[in-house]
């Protein structure tokens, strides 16, 4: 009896790896910059061309990078929730404006509207490498001495922005 | 017999057809730099690293947009003259062990590494002990004269059957 128990258990094992695994999204990867100073980089500003803005230049508060383009359709998704959030001034959110032409980055912010403090430039996506891009949006969390504390992959949902990006915020002291 | 012949023959031509084809499709990702020479070094490391975005394919095979830019970020690392440690190192620190296509060895990945082996150890000696058993099972005394007799017995009654 108890041994025609053991291909059961088995099974029962195999089932729950093979529940794991579909439960994990594969395209989560874990990046190996959280706790990590955030790259260094000098970037033009999207609104202005000639003016740059450095990594030094925003330290001492803490600030969302989003990695948006106006080619990149999952944005669009998540764009109405950071315009909203943006509305309520609870932290600076930049743009880094990834492989994209100026025109389109700037027409596309004054169709969809614009929730970003300042976006930067990254036309040939260097900066994005430098940061691990691999899929368009991506959000990251930097505290005030410029630490990456969090990065989320895809658009953000209201889950994401109420349960993980606005208390990590609040405790990092925005 | 001769319209059936004609088919196959148009069959085959088709699947000849679509062999020549196939390189065309199958061929890698279009070369980032001009010098071959440097062109083959940078094809030699991006085998080594999966496309983030597609994941099962290296950055070598992929067509991928990130890919093509990775592509180019290796020529221009080795034209600065780094070496090929110094460049996975680099993918390494922006994208984590994953973008290793093959898995390193360390600590988190004894088990993907030795886990079949493991596997195969433990299979192997629940058969061996499960042999086992079962030969001391036939060892057993209870193979008496009078149960060689019934099976002789039985033996020769089939002989007997027309």
């Amino acid at each position: 009896m108890k041994k025609a128990l053991i291909p059961l258990l088995i099974f029962i094992v195999l089932v729950g790896f093979l529940a794991v695994g579909l439960s994990l999204n594969p395209r989560q990867i874990p990046s190996p910059l959280i706790d990590k100073p955030a790259p260094a980089f000098s970037l033009s500003a999207l609104d202005a061309p000639e003016q740059k803005i450095s990594v030094q230049d925003l330290r001492g508060k803490v600030w969302i990078l989003n990695v948006w383009a106006s080619w990149c359709v999952a944005c669009r998704i998540e764009h109405p929730l950071l315009v909203e959030f943006s509305k309520t001034g609870t932290v600076p959110i930049y743009g880094l404006n990834y492989k994209d032409k100026r025109d389109d980055a700037i027409g596309w912010l004054a169709k969809f509207g614009n929730p970003y403090t300042r976006s930067l430039s990254d036309p040939d996506g260097l900066v994005g490498i430098d940061f691990g891009v691999y899929g368009v949006p991506e959000t990251f969390v930097i505290d005030k001495t410029g630490v990456i504390r969090m990065k989320h992959i895809g658009p953000v949902t209201p889950e994401v922005l109420r349960d993980d990006i606005i208390p990590l915020v609040r405790k990092l002291g925005a | 017999m001769r319209s059936l012949l004609r088919c196959l023959a148009l069959l085959l031509w088709a699947c000849a057809l679509a062999l020549s084809a196939l390189p065309l499709v199958a061929k890698e990702a279009p070369p980032t730099a001009a010098d071959p020479a440097l062109e083959a070094r940078v094809m030699a490391i991006a085998e080594e690293l999966r496309c983030l975005v597609c994941q099962n394919e290296t950055i070598a095979a992929s067509h991928a947009d990130l890919a093509v830019d990775l592509r180019k970020q290796i020529a221009l690392k080795l034209q600065a003259g780094q070496s090929k440690q110094e460049i996975v190192d680099f993918m390494v620190a922006r994208y984590g062990d994953f973008v290793l296509y093959r898995p390193a060895l360390n600590a988190r990945t004894l088990l993907l590494w030795f886990g079949p082996f493991l596997l195969l150890l433990v299979a192997l000696s629940v058969l061996i002990l499960n042999i086992r058993r079962r030969r001391r099972a036939t060892d057993a005394t209870d193979w008496t004269a009078d149960k060689a007799q019934r099976a002789r017995d039985l033996f020769s009654e089939g002989d007997r059957r027309p």
